[in-house]
């Protein structure tokens, strides 16, 4: 009964997961079509060219000439995955994306480790001790963090020379402790948790077995939610830092206004977090009914 | 605590009003370049120095203060504005609208938030004039982040639709639109202005983070991301200290709206 039940959940995500990466897709590929400038080469400009030349080039737009066919072909395209050509540094978007991906993604890892490490750590510190200096000085230093912009970070760490992976952990860093720090605290207050207390169970056990098991499920689903942050993270971070990433890819495909590599990215950035929630929720869903049962 | 707070909401203060009195504090226009003195140190004449293009730091962090510290709010309530529509006609309306709305909020919510700001300011014109480029940047912030409010305020709405109040209101023939003009809309009130303060420093750090990767308010009007951008061309941590003003006033502003927010929180 249980596994149907989780069955059917696991099914219900995929499907809205699929519309709105339908939908998504859409609305990129409708901001592409209907861009300033979109279906102008730089051929058209050439005088070099001749008559024909021009006719010939001016045949290509007329194939995507309307919203739902450009749609068609662009869906059709991705499905075969081809990713398509970026308009500015003459490369197919799949070899960019394979040069790349393995870097942003070492970053992710690193800083995801790194701030769920400390946020979790600086959480249960300020839970387990009796001293209010650490509750004060963690969340002093967590809305420190929080009120620096990323690229300001960037900039710092570039100008120190510290490891870039570092940063990415310090965006994520604020919101894993706030959370699992206000979660840990509701939770030790319930009455299983006063129950063991007053049985005289000591305060990492009642941390390890009474509290961490039930908050389990929540801190899951914001794994998947911080992932998100991470990602937006690598913008400025690798940006700035020069490190070769997704990031730094978006933001020359921004300022140089390739849109198709852009949009393509965006949509990638999108499936890796809605598959990131829907494991973190599927993760966390099992947990649940571990702790429920 | 409260003194904290206090002093927040005073700091807070003091910078809307210098930064709205920038015409008459500032040493000189903000876009004025004294050519003989760039990159001068402080002075009795440039009390911050003067920047790479001989323009007074002061004056434009004057004038970048307003233009940030008038436009983020600005861009809240747009935002706060969309997401109480959507949300509330969303949660009014149940079945298809509701899904819909849902899905698109649950759309912008998947995507990395300065991934989506980037892309929709790359489909916009770079090249544009610096009070356009403002128009955009802001309208753009308000536009994109509605989403979270209005899951929020859908929820809200949705448990509103089956109150007494409104089947009440529906059963004396009240239309969709006053319904949700004079019943759901004042309901939803409180939370959506606890949004809309929650949402000022978001878009103060995402101006900041535009401006400083070119994608913000254009040159030479300044705003707290084009004057962070100096921070760029520094050699060390330790050089200039000067160019830190702009981003030490950036870290109270949101730091003390972070105070004061938990407050209001709490009040509401």
């Amino acid at each position: 009964m249980q596994v149907e039940e989780a069955m059917r959940s696991a099914v219900r995500h995929a499907i809205r997961m699929l519309l709105l990466l339908v939908l998504g897709s859409l609305l990129g590929a409708a901001l592409v079509r209907m861009a300033p400038g979109f279906g102008v080469h730089e051929e058209d400009l050439d005088s070099r060219l001749s008559r024909e030349s021009h006719a010939a080039l001016d045949q290509k737009p007329a194939e995507d000439a309307s919203l739902i066919r450009f749609y068609i072909h662009y869906c059709g395209r991705l499905l075969r995955g081809d990713l398509g050509t970026s308009t500015s540094l003459h490369e197919p978007v799949r070899q960019l994306l394979a040069e790349r991906i393995p870097e942003t993604t070492k970053t992710l890892a690193i800083g995801m480790a790194l701030a769920w490490t400390l946020g979790l750590g600086a959480a249960f510190a300020s839970l387990l001790s009796r001293w209010h200096w650490i509750q004060w000085s963690t969340s002093f230093i967590c809305s420190l963090i929080l009120s620096i912009p990323t690229a300001v970070l960037a900039i710092f760490f570039f100008l120190a020379q510290a490891p870039v992976r570092i940063a990415v952990g310090l965006v994520v860093l604020p919101s894993v402790y706030s959370f699992a720090r206000g979660l840990l605290n509701r939770t030790s207050g319930l009455p299983h948790v006063l129950a063991a207390r007053a049985r005289g169970v000591g305060e990492l056990g009642i941390l390890i077995r009474h509290v961490g098991r039930v908050a389990a499920p929540q801190l899951l689903a914001l794994c998947g939610v911080s992932v998100c942050t991470a990602l937006a993270a690598c913008v400025p971070i690798e940006a700035l830092c020069d490190s070769p990433g997704i990031g730094q890819l978006a933001w020359q495909a921004a300022l140089s206004r390739d849109l198709p590599l852009l949009v393509t990215l965006t949509l990638i950035v999108t499936l890796v977090t809605l598959c990131a929630n829907l494991a973190a929720e599927a993760v966390g869903g099992a947990a649940f009914r571990e702790v429920r049962r | 605590m409260r003194r904290a707070r206090l002093a927040a909401g005073i700091f807070l203060l003091l910078v809307a009003a210098a930064s709205l009195l920038a015409p008459l504090l500032a040493p000189a226009p903000y876009a004025r370049q004294f050519r003989e003195d760039t990159n001068a140190s402080c002075s009795r004449q440039h009390p911050l120095g003067t920047d790479g293009l001989g323009r007074d730091r002061l004056s434009r962090l004057l004038y970048g203060t307003r233009v940030s510290l008038v436009l983020a709010p600005a861009a809240a309530l747009l935002a706060t504005l969309l997401a109480g529509v959507a949300g509330g006609t969303a949660g009014l309306a149940g079945g298809w609208i509701e899904s819909s709305v849902m899905a698109a909020a649950d759309l912008f919510l998947s995507v990395p938030w300065l991934f989506l700001l980037i892309t929709v300011r790359a489909l916009l014109p770079l090249n544009v004039s610096p009070l356009a480029s403002v128009a955009i940047t802001f309208a753009l912030l308000g536009c994109l982040g509605w989403a979270g409010t209005a899951r929020i305020a859908g929820a809200e709405a949705r448990a509103l639709r089956t109150s007494d109040m409104i089947l009440q209101a529906r059963a004396s023939g009240c239309s969709a639109v006053r319904l949700l003009r004079k019943h759901i809309g004042p309901n939803l009130a409180d939370t959506l202005l606890t949004q809309f303060w929650l949402s000022i420093p978001v878009f103060i750090l995402s101006e900041a983070n535009l401006g400083l990767l070119g994608l913000g308010v254009a040159e030479p009007l300044p705003s707290w991301g084009s004057l962070l951008r100096e921070l760029g061309s520094l050699s060390s941590l330790g050089a200039e200290p000067v160019r830190f003003v702009p981003l030490a006033l950036l870290v109270l502003t949101v730091s003390s709206f972070q105070f004061v927010l938990h407050r209001e929180d709490a009040r509401l």
